[in-house]
């Protein structure tokens, strides 16, 4: 499904080992909150899997939890990933809202 | 003999309808396949225990000093607190986070096949309470513990 979200990627890579960074513009809501306006629980809302992908292939696969603060800020490690390699990063909530960003790593 | 194409056309209708249910459900199963890979049980377990053992299959955990768990020792905004858990370990498989006092302890779980064993995040935590990195190197799992203490109020207590 299309969504509003945005997902942003940052790369540095530094002595052969890559920092990845992904925002994404998420409420992450746990479903314990109730709104103050309508005195309501708000449904839970919230990123459930994160996926990186380095030239095609995954490499790490995340399982998130409405403990991941708002916007979560997501990192990982790669080694050896050469400059110019294509780095895809996937997302999908319990709403089935997904998102993808694709970046290459310099 | 007129009937026969008329009752043929209604078959096939019939039959195509069916195909046509059968192809919205094949449609929609592959998100719901994906969901599944999400690890429910794990996620809903309410104590550290249940919730590793839900998730790796096993709570039998030894400490480690190859795991290093980087998070504040007091959090000024609960909501908010970053951690950075850096596995020397070989072979990583799996890093998970845990908190051991929120309502579900689990708050996430990486996965590696050909990354660094590195997980960095941000997270919510209810109180102050002790935060595991369990990490899954060759079949085995280590953990990791620090205490992470929340002020109410944000006034540094």
């Amino acid at each position: 499904m299309a969504t509003d979200k945005q997902t942003k990627i940052r790369t540095k890579t530094h002595d052969g080992v890559t920092d990845v960074l992904v925002l994404v513009s998420h409420p992450m809501e746990t479903g314990l909150r109730t709104d103050p306006k309508t005195k309501e629980k708000v449904p839970p809302h919230f990123i459930q899997k994160m996926s990186f992908f380095l030239n095609g292939k995954e490499v790490v696969s995340t399982d998130l939890s409405t403990a991941v603060s708002k916007d979560p800020l997501i990192g990982i490690k790669l080694k050896g990933a050469k400059p110019g390699a294509k780095l895809k990063v996937t997302w999908s909530d319990n709403k089935g809202e997904s998102g993808s960003e694709e970046t290459t790593i310099n | 003999m007129t009937q026969h194409p008329r009752r043929t056309f209604l078959r096939n209708t019939l039959a195509t309808a069916v195909l046509v249910a059968a192809g919205g459900t094949g449609l929609f199963s592959p998100p719901r396949a994906l969901a599944a890979e999400w690890p429910k049980d794990a996620f809903t377990a309410k104590k550290l225990d249940e919730a590793i053992s839900a998730l790796f299959g096993s709570s039998a955990t030894s400490p480690s000093a190859s795991i290093k768990l980087k998070a504040p020792a007091q959090a000024e905004n609960s909501a908010q607190v970053q951690i950075q858990v850096t596995a020397e370990l070989p072979d990583v498989e799996a890093i998970a986070v845990f908190v051991e006092k929120n309502p579900s302890p689990l708050v996430a779980h990486a996965s590696f096949s050909g990354a660094e064993g590195y997980f960095s995040a941000r997270m919510k935590m209810a109180q102050t309470s002790d935060v595991y990195a369990v990490v899954k190197s060759g079949g085995k799992l280590y953990t990791a513990k620090q205490n992470i203490k929340v002020t109410v109020g944000g006034c540094g207590g």
